[in-house]
């Protein structure tokens, strides 16, 4: 074949490139979605990020019908596409940032679409450069599949890792920047690996150094992000004098504090109307330029906090002892404080939203909220009350997201472990008696949240053997949130007073408590009808099944399995919400759900595009006479395996999120150390491929991982039951340990495919690349979606079935 | 000639609609005007789809005529004049939209205003709510925290003749004390919580509409009422129509 002995030189030096070029490119692909999250929103980053990834199957598609020219000059190609994707990363993303594509104007402006079309073309050209390169890589050494797979693999899960470290290390600019340099790195090993000629070298040298210099080079605010202009801290920053004052990146985000002297920030979610005075003059608290809170300083006026519907615990129980889930920028401490509770436990998730607000706080004597009775942890909330053995009077979940953001309908999709059944069991277990656990949402017209929060707690309270749930829950509403109280007893009559004065107070409505009549629950806030009450009525009564079934909107409780509180879109409303544009029926449209769909469309038509049009141009020559295999197995072979492989990467990062106590975590231990195993999984391929005997060593690893899967989804919550209160080093090994024999397995089906296609018909390896990288990318935005459907546990089980299903469609069982 | 009859048939409509309302919208070298009364008719139709949720089918004669009037291509950006007068938000720059017509419409009708009111309004942005509220009662008070938008906003109302509009640049949430109390007050910019001291500016009887949601899409309308004895209430309205919340199987 041509250029096969030129490149079989640079072996070793290949590997090497293979595995710094993956590690390029998913740090740019993490770096990527924190970048986008910031200048647009993080759903509208997740889609453009996984629409731009179609470019490693379009670069399949191209090596398949061009090999013969590229192998020819392989070191060539290999480092200019290395060298281009270096280059391209940060030169990309500046250009990106510079299309004037507005999200939220996208159902109004035609002209959205099309920009949106330029974000992707611009953004899938690293990643097209990058795939050249390791698709030609593959293709000259397939013969050695389960090598190089275990190189790419190992690179990848190394990326991910260190970009994480890179994220809290470096400005994001320079991170951008580090990218470039694995992608030269990548491209000069290859170009300058061995002998060649003087002027071939210095070309080569050259080219290195220009890439090299390129992203050093462009200019700090070119590779910085600059939120929509649309965003809570562009608006804030447009007062006069407004300023940043101090910030903070880390990988869960950037956080950054305004102040603005001429017009202050105030803000107080919901404040009722008969609130006395407005919070004092705060400190603005931005996370990715959106999600706007407040820092408020402990010596100011707080009498405001009495004002919000997330006071009304401390209208039922007297000097609690508190549990903040969500401490901010201090809202919810405050508030304890304010009502003299006798001691809070304050857990944020963020360190750097922590060590903002000490900083930002710390100039002015007695304004620092920490100390004292208040301590503070960092933590997940979920896995802190799980591990906790304390007990407190009071667990307050603060009203920590965005408002903006809920009201457009943008957080739908996001998976949330703390909105759910089990969520609540937990904290349900951590109360004192006679103490309450109080939820406060945004409140969302036609009721959405509301009710679905009622039935999570009916849900959690039965699972308790609670006999009379309804009982034990009461809700108020103000103008703008809700909020819930659920007692560890039933509220007798003297809370119902209580709670009842609190309401009238500060003209807040009655949604439910035990005995409360319709004509008492629409007098503040009025609605055209009481609906609040007669839905909480219908969830809390003897049939919320035929409720739910007949309501517009989807109430049933979040699950572990199936985590999305925030989604609540019906299919069967979809059009009507649609046809309502002009009247306003967007913002109830969901926009997770809408863009996971239309990831999902846009992906499925590209990657069919991308695998069935190299087809007209591609001849396959026989590398001897052994018969081809048809291309349909090929097809169906490497698409379940990309489907598979991302399935169950993504369902066990959601299970083993509550388990590692922190997302970070879970990205760092399950997605890296999948990725590393998987590595080493197929760089053991050619072993097992011996102690397969005869057997095909695919229908082994399958087998294997189906088994191994089968086992883990029963073992799983036992073993996390079991290790939820070990330290986090000790619950790290635990989850390396478990993650280490199905990631072994799941990294050997996709070499050996390879390399015994690679043996029969080799000119068709690029091609089946090309075919996993698509289905993966399918495959994110596929698993979301049937885990939204029918949960999790599911998607796991679709992934068993396609390696099953794999397994009995290998390319190479081809009789002669 | 077909397309003659309905262009004249498209004129003779829009001159209906604006009767008694003497403005330049009214005069025959307005290249607006037609687009303008397009832009009514549109708001008047959706108003009348949302009329079960609304509980009426039709908007106040004199909102409309108002909505009539006011040259709304004017009080957006340059470039996108063309498409001022689409019932849909339009950016203007700052991170600030105008609002789409019918809200806009919406907001004004629930104010229900009096020749003789005084209004207030936080956040001027565009000062389209301005204007329209300038052409239903005696004074218009509007607050505005980006400088740049009060000064084009100030400009602007002086050359289209709205006097009886006063634009200040500067912190809105004190309210405007020397003018208070108010008859009708609007809060238009993106707040979490209406500023207790706007709600001690509004008249025993006067009403305040604050739209609720982000730049580009209302969620719902907040209509805080004050009675003749303090007593506040709010209504919240949604301007779709959503019933019945329950269907069958």
């Amino acid at each position: 074949m041509a250029g096969e002995g030129a490149h079989s030189l640079s072996r070793p030096g290949v590997f090497i490139a293979v595995a710094l070029l993956s590690a390029g490119v998913l740090g740019y692909e993490i770096l990527l979605a924190r970048l986008l999250a910031i200048v647009h929103w993080h759903h509208f980053a997740y889609m453009i990020i996984a629409v731009a990834l179609l470019g490693f199957g379009a670069a399949g598609s191209l090596v398949a019908v061009f090999q013969r020219p590229l192998l020819a000059r392989f070191r060539w190609t290999f480092g200019i596409a290395a060298l281009g994707f270096g280059a391209g990363a940060p030169l990309a993303f500046a250009l990106a940032q510079s299309l004037p594509f507005n999200a939220l104007e996208i159902a109004w402006d035609r002209a959205q679409p099309a920009w949106l079309f330029a974000l992707y073309l611009v953004l899938s050209l690293p990643f097209l450069s990058a795939a050249l390169a390791l698709a030609l890589a593959f293709r000259a050494h397939a013969a050695r599949a389960g090598a190089l797979y275990r190189m790419d693999l190992v690179g990848a899960g190394l990326g991910a890792l260190g970009m994480v470290f890179l994220l809290d290390a470096l400005p994001l600019a320079d991170a951008l920047r580090a990218v470039g340099v694995l992608g030269a790195a990548s491209g000069g090993i290859v170009l300058l690996w061995g002998r060649a000629h003087r002027l071939a070298r210095g070309g080569a040298l050259l080219a290195v150094a220009a890439g090299l210099a390129l992203p050093a080079a462009l200019p700090d605010d070119w590779l910085r992000p600059h939120p929509s202009p649309y965003k809570g801290l562009s608006l804030a920053l447009t007062a006069p004098d407004a300023r940043i004052v101090a910030e903070r990146h880390g990988p869960l985000g950037w956080i950054t504090a305004v102040e603005s002297p001429a017009v202050p920030f105030r803000h107080a979610p919901g404040l009722s109307l008969l609130a006395p005075s407005g919070p004092p003059e705060q400190i603005g608290l931005f996370t990715d330029g959106g999600a706007p809170s407040a820092i408020t300083p402990a010596n100011a006026d707080l009498r405001y906090l009495e004002a919000e519907t997330a006071a009304l615990p401390y209208h039922l129980i007297e000097r609690p002892r508190v549990l903040v889930l969500g401490a901010g920028g201090g809202a919810e401490v405050l508030r304890a404080l304010h009502h003299h509770a006798r001691a809070v436990d304050a857990v944020e998730l963020n360190p750097d939203v922590l060590a903002l607000v000490r900083e930002v706080l710390a100039d002015t004597p007695g304004a620092a909220w920490e100390g004292g009775s208040v301590r503070t942890h960092v933590a997940d909330a979920r896995s802190f009350a799980a591990r906790s053995s304390d007990q407190w009077d009071l667990i307050q979940i603060a009203l920590v997201d965005s408002f903006s953001a809920a009201a457009a309908g943008v957080h739908a999709l996001d998976e949330s472990l703390l909105y759910t059944v089990e969520a609540f069991e937990t904290f349900l277990d951590r109360l004192a008696p006679g103490g309450v656990l109080a939820v406060t949402r945004w409140l969302k017209l036609p009721p959405r949240d509301s009710l679905k929060l009622l039935w999570t707690a009916r849900r959690a309270l039965e699972a308790r053997g609670v006999a009379d749930p309804a009982s034990r829950l009461a809700m108020i509403r103000g103008w703008k949130t809700t909020t819930l109280v659920i007692g560890s007893g039933h509220f007798g009559d003297d809370a119902i007073t209580r709670l009842r004065a609190f309401a009238d107070a500060y003209a807040f409505d009655l949604v439910w408590h035990p005995g409360l009549g319709e004509s008492d629950a629409n007098r503040h806030n009025r609605l055209a009808q009481p609906e609040f009450h007669r839905g909480a009525a219908a969830i809390l009564g003897p049939d919320p099944e035929d409720f739910a079934a007949r309501y517009k909107f989807a109430l049933r409780p979040a699950t572990d399995d199936r985590p999305f509180f925030f989604h609540s879109l019906k299919w069967a409303t979809l059009p009507e919400l649609l046809a309502l544009r002009a009247q306003g029926g967007l913002p109830l449209v969901e926009w997770g759900f809408v863009i996971l769909v239309a990831t999902l469309v846009q992906g499925a038509i590209a990657a069919t595009l991308l695998i069935l049009l190299p087809l007209l141009a591609l001849r396959t020559p026989r590398a001897s006479d052994t018969p081809t295999p048809p291309r349909w197995r090929v097809v169906v072979f490497f698409a379940s395996l990309g489907l598979a492989f991302l399935f169950i990467e993504i369902a066990f990062m959601q299970r083993f999120a509550v388990f590692l106590g922190h997302p970070l975590y879970a990205i760092a231990v399950v997605l890296a150390g999948l990725l590393v195993f998987a590595g080493l999984g197929a760089g053991a391929t050619d072993r097992l491929a011996r102690l397969a005997g005869g057997r095909p060593p695919i229908t082994l690893a399958a087998g294997g991982i189906i088994v191994v899967g089968g086992a883990y989804i029963g073992l799983l919550p036992w073993v996390f039951d079991a290790a939820q209160g070990w330290p986090v080093a000790a619950r790290i090994a635990a989850a390396l340990a478990l993650l280490g024999p199905i990631g072994f397995l799941l990294g050997m089906p996709f070499p050996l495919g390879l390399k015994a296609l690679g043996a029969r018909a080799p000119a068709l390896v690029p091609w089946a690349w090309g075919i996993n990288a698509c289905a993966s990318v399918v495959s994110a935005s596929l698993a979301t979606f049937i885990a939204l459907h029918v949960g999790f546990t599911p998607v796991l089980g679709c992934a068993f079935v396609l390696y099953a299903f794999a397994a009995t469609v290998t390319p190479w069982r081809v009789r002669r | 000639m077909r397309w003659g009859c309905f262009l004249f048939s498209l004129l003779a409509v829009a001159a209906l609609l604006l009767v008694g309302a003497p403005s330049a919208a009214n005069k025959s070298d307005d290249p607006f005007a037609e687009a303008r009364a397009a832009m009514v008719r549109a708001v008047a139709e959706t108003t009348e789809e949302t009329a079960e949720w609304l509980g009426k089918t039709a908007l106040a004669p004199r909102v409309m005529e108002a909505m009539g009037r006011v040259p709304r291509h004017l009080f957006v950006p340059p470039d996108l004049q063309d498409m001022g007068y689409l019932n849909r938000p339009l950016p203007i720059g700052y991170g600030q939209t105008i609002s789409q017509p019918y809200i806009v419409a919406l907001m004004t009708d629930l104010l229900e205003p009096e020749p003789g009111d005084v209004a207030f309004e936080l956040g001027t942005g565009s000062s389209y709510q301005a204007a329209v509220l300038a052409e239903l009662v005696s004074e218009v008070y509007t607050v505005e925290i980006v400088p740049p938008l009060a000064e084009s906003a100030t400009e602007r109302l002086e050359t289209l003749g709205y006097d009886n509009v006063t634009v200040r640049a500067g912190d809105g949430y004190h309210g405007w004390p020397e003018h208070a109390p108010f008859d009708i007050i609007v809060v238009t910019a993106a707040a979490s919580h209406v500023p207790p001291p706007l709600i001690a500016q509004l008249k025993p009887g006067g009403r305040m509409v604050i739209p609720v949601g982000s730049p580009f899409l209302t969620q719902h309308l907040l209509l805080v009422e004050k009675g003749g004895d303090g007593t506040v209430t709010s209504r919240q309205i949604l301007p779709v129509i959503f019933v019945p919340l329950t269907g069958g199987h």
